[in-house]
């Protein structure tokens, strides 16, 4: 009977696994117990663990959620009945007994204005028949000076311990309320680096393409209009304000406007193969990434080539990544040169390849940065993995549709 | 039967799946064509490659054995394997396209911000697309056994061989070419042969075997039908669909939410058209071939029925065809789901590199070999339902309610993907098990979607309503973007 054979194979294995999982619990037990060492020392463990819970949730602020969250681990820390976290802008999060937070605020306050821990005894806290009387230590977190909120303990009698250890915290949550905002600065500073480097329009090729169109001008006046209009797409794209990222799709018409403008210069010199597909046209990639490649390509690889030559793009799916290259047969980049470029040295050729490649690893990490094939004389291929599942960041949408002039359908 | 017409026809379609896959990119475009290049997928084309991938060895083959077998029961299968895509289009469809994850975990891990959450979903995503691919498998295996006499390990050891080779070595590169392909070959392998047979017997030669009837008792009708698995069933089929990695992973295709939408509409249209076809062979069945009416024979109807009715060469030829239109069905979908197993497997666990993807590849072939060589099929139609009622209650209440509802945290979306595993795993290994000891459950095992899936809900909604501390602090950002319609495109 196959169907049992199969069944028995499938409980054999529940089995196994269930054996294994109680293994590994009971040995972490066993090991558990022998490191324990004094009380002392347990405490101090037990303390640190708390405070390193508490720690993620403080780094983005004292804002509702978080509060809630590092509130609970912060009672715990201090051993207090109930706990009030207030920000600064007067909201209060209660760990415990609901009914302080009528108090909490005040007390917050009278210990901001003071600057130090303030207690406070037999508040009246709650009302009617489950009315009670408690003590309560207030304590301000200040970062750089400026008052950023203060925790309130509240316990039925205060003892001195308590009131050093609110102390303590409220400096300890403040320093961690700090490193939060150097991580937010960290962050912001990554951002603006990625916007620094997005790619600028090279003045090269605006002084190209202007001198290509005028000589169309006399010999060939439609032409000329096309060009025009095509550069002016090509601008309007490059010089966009919003969004730093862009789909495959939007990516590769900029190229099109791009390679039409160079072709005016190159004629038929210039040829250039497509292996797109479809699968991956909606892929985001960060803005004006796939462009400066080509660019690369024609600006060092075919301008001085003798004939000129092609360039293949393709773009290909790869399971959950998408696989873009640009490959030309020009006179390729001594490697030792282009090494020299991709690693920051002095700012000069290569500058586009060296901006793409920053981006790609600033914002998909260092396994996804340019991968370069190329020798003097043997051309270029430039190749890059994006991951096609990125939740987080969104294509600025194309711009609204051009002004009717009878090329919007192509 | 002559062995030739199943050699020639099965190794036709392979080598024509494995060169337009290979190939299918390779046909340059000059720059001419450059905005041609740069369209994107006309939702028609999606859909038809949606199609592809979905009408797998169940509804090629399964369907018309089922009707064969019991009779007006097995028109819910059509019906619901259809339908799912009604639910998909209401309630997945664009949000899950606007969310911009690529696979479910993907999506499980951007909306609930957890890795365990997420590794649960890749588990359960890894699970459900073995046990889909073994009865492609079993499929093949009947085919090659009935068309060229060969022993049927060698069916499904040639499919998996043929779609690990393909996968890793990166064939499926232009995939909505291909599948867009299989999905027109699968219609026009069975509704030619359905048109000619009636032509046929419309001359009144040869007569049918049972009279009106026989052939279409009252005890088969929709008269008789089980309330209870009826609607089990098509829990587990109008749900099951929002689950499955492979036609999910289609939806990235689509450029924007619309297009997502539009797609699913032209999918329900198609998949309407392609079904009236296995059911018309079906019927054609229980008149002139009641004599395969056996459990495991009965899915050779399609295969067998054009040679029995129009003996010669027409009939051989149209043989060729249905055998190729099946092999498209088994080698599309099992290509499908290798891919996205491929994907999460080489993503999750073998750090995404394109040697990891490989290695994922043939590891996703092979581990559903094994089961289907060591077990034999009863039935393809009934055995990728029971996928359905997993997948149903698995990722389906984690899917809905983490596009609509805000509430739900990771908590208590590992409890009830947790819990639905449980019961629905156990429901369809044990259930022959444990209904031989308890006869009274019979139904409830072998149709559990209808208390799985609600139970699953239900633990999930009260995991989560117990762990409000959980809820991911982006909760609003994301839902705001799935339900945001996007800004019109040119």
């Amino acid at each position: 009977m196959p169907e049992s054979t199969l069944l028995a194979a499938a409980a054999g294995a529940a089995a196994g696994a269930l054996a294994v999982a109680v293994m590994l619990v009971l040995r972490r037990l066993v090991v558990a117990s022998k490191e324990l060492g004094t009380d002392a020392e347990q405490a101090t463990y037990q303390t640190l663990h708390l405070a390193s819970r508490a720690a993620k949730h403080l780094r983005g602020g004292i804002g509702e959620v978080d509060a809630t969250r590092a509130g609970r681990h912060l009672r715990a820390l201090l051993g207090c009945e109930s706990l009030a976290l207030v920000d600064p802008a007067g909201g209060v999060t209660v760990e415990g007994d609901e009914a302080v937070r009528a108090v909490a605020g005040r007390l917050a306050a009278e210990a901001d204005a003071s600057g130090r821990p303030q207690v406070q005894r037999r508040i009246r806290i709650g009302v009617g028949d489950t009315a009670r009387e408690t003590d309560a230590v207030a304590a301000p977190i200040r970062t750089d000076g400026r008052p950023a909120g203060a925790i309130v303990a509240f316990a039925a009698p205060v003892r001195a311990g308590l009131v050093r250890a609110t102390g303590e915290v409220a400096e300890w949550v403040a320093a961690q309320v700090e490193l939060g905002e150097l991580d937010a600065s960290r962050a912001a500073l990554a951002e603006a680096e990625v916007r620094a480097l997005r790619a600028q329009i090279s003045p090269h090729f605006i002084y190209n393409s202007l001198n290509a169109i005028a000589s169309f001008i006399n010999t060939d006046p439609a032409e000329a209009r096309e060009l025009v209009l095509e550069f002016a797409d090509f601008t309007r794209y490059s010089f966009r304000r919003h969004g730093d990222f862009t789909t495959v799709a939007e990516e590769l018409r900029s190229i099109d406007s791009y390679l039409r403008l160079e072709r005016a210069r190159f004629g038929d010199r210039l040829t250039v193969t497509l292996q797109i597909a479809p699968e991956v046209l909606s892929t985001v990639v960060p803005f004006l990434s796939i462009q400066p490649l080509v660019e690369n390509a024609v600006r060092h690889g075919l301008e001085s080539k003798e004939g000129g030559g092609r360039i293949t793009i393709t773009a290909g799916d790869s399971g959950a990544f998408a696989e873009l290259s640009v490959e030309d047969d020009g006179v390729g980049i001594d490697p030792t040169v282009l090494e020299a470029a991709l690693a920051g040295g002095a700012p000069g050729e290569h500058v586009g390849l060296r901006n793409v490649d920053a981006r790609l690893r600033q914002v998909y990490g260092d396994e996804h940065g340019l991968v370069v094939e190329t020798n003097i004389g043997a051309g270029t291929l430039v190749r890059m993995r994006v991951p096609k599942s990125q939740p987080g960041r969104m294509a600025a949408s194309a711009e609204s549709p051009r002004p009717a002039d009878g090329r919007l359908e192509r | 039967m002559n062995p030739a017409i199943g050699y020639t026809a099965i190794v036709a379609v392979a080598l024509a799946s494995a060169l337009i896959g290979f190939y299918g990119l390779r046909v340059s475009r000059t720059t001419s064509d450059f905005y041609v290049a740069s369209r994107r997928v006309r939702p028609w084309w999606n859909a038809s490659a949606i199609g592809g991938e979905y009408l797998s060895a169940a509804s090629f083959l399964g369907i018309a054995g089922l009707i064969l077998l019991t009779g007006s029961a097995a028109l819910w299968f059509p019906i619901g394997y259809t339908a799912g895509y009604l639910m998909l289009l209401l309630f997945v469809a664009a949000p899950l396209r606007r969310s911009g994850a690529y696979t479910i975990p993907d999506f499980t891990e951007a909306r609930l911000e957890s890795r365990w959450a997420r590794r649960v979903t890749s588990l359960l995503v890894i699970v459900i697309g073995w046990f889909y691919i073994v009865p492609q498998l079993q499929g093949a295996a009947l085919t090659v056994r009935i068309t060229t006499g060969l022993p049927s390990w060698v069916g499904s050891l040639a499919v998996a061989v043929i779609v690990a080779v393909v996968v890793a070595a990166g064939g499926m590169r232009s995939i909505t070419f291909v599948q867009a392909f299989q999905f027109w070959l699968k219609l026009t392998a069975l509704a030619v042969p359905v048109v000619v047979l009636l032509l046929a017997i419309g001359g009144g030669d040869p007569p049918a075997q049972l009279t009106r009837a026989d052939a279409f008792p009252a005890a088969a009708g929709p008269g008789s039908l089980d309330v209870y698995r009826t609607v089990s069933l098509m829990v587990a089929l109008l749900l099951g669909t929002l689950g499955l990695p492979h036609v999910l992973v289609r939806f990235y295709t689509n450029p924007d939410g619309v297009a997502a939408r539009r797609t699913t509409v032209i999918v329900l249209v198609l998949l309407s058209v392609f079904y009236l076809f296995p059911t018309a062979f079906g019927f054609l069945g229980r008149a002139f071939a009641p004599d395969i009416a056996q459990p495991g024979q009965a899915d050779a109807l399609v295969l067998v029925l054009p040679d029995r009715l129009i003996p010669g060469p027409v009939g051989q030829l149209l043989t060729a065809l249905v055998i190729a239109g099946a092999f498209a069905a088994f080698l599309s979908t099992s290509s499908g789901l290798v891919v996205s197993l491929a994907g999460v497997i080489s993503q999750d666990l073998l750090g995404g590199s394109v040697r990891g993807f490989r290695i994922a590849a043939v590891a996703s072939s092979f581990v559903p070999l094994v089961v289907a060589l060591a077990t034999e099929s009863t039935g393809l139609a009934g055995s990728v339902g029971l996928v359905f009622a997993f997948t149903a209650s698995t990722l389906c209440p984690m899917l809905i309610l983490g596009i609509w509802w805000r509430g739900l945290t990771a908590r208590g979306a590992i409890a009830g993907m947790t819990t639905g595993a449980v019961l629905s795993g156990a429901a369809i290994l044990g259930g022959a098990s444990i209904s031989a000891l308890v006869p009274e459950v019979r139904p409830f095992l072998e149709q559990p979607a209808a208390w799985t899936v609600p139970l699953a809900v239900l633990v999930t909604v009260l995991v989560s309503r117990g762990d409000r501390r959980g809820l991911p602090r982006g909760t609003d950002a994301f839902l705001t973007r799935l339900h945001v319609p996007e800004p019109e495109r040119r």
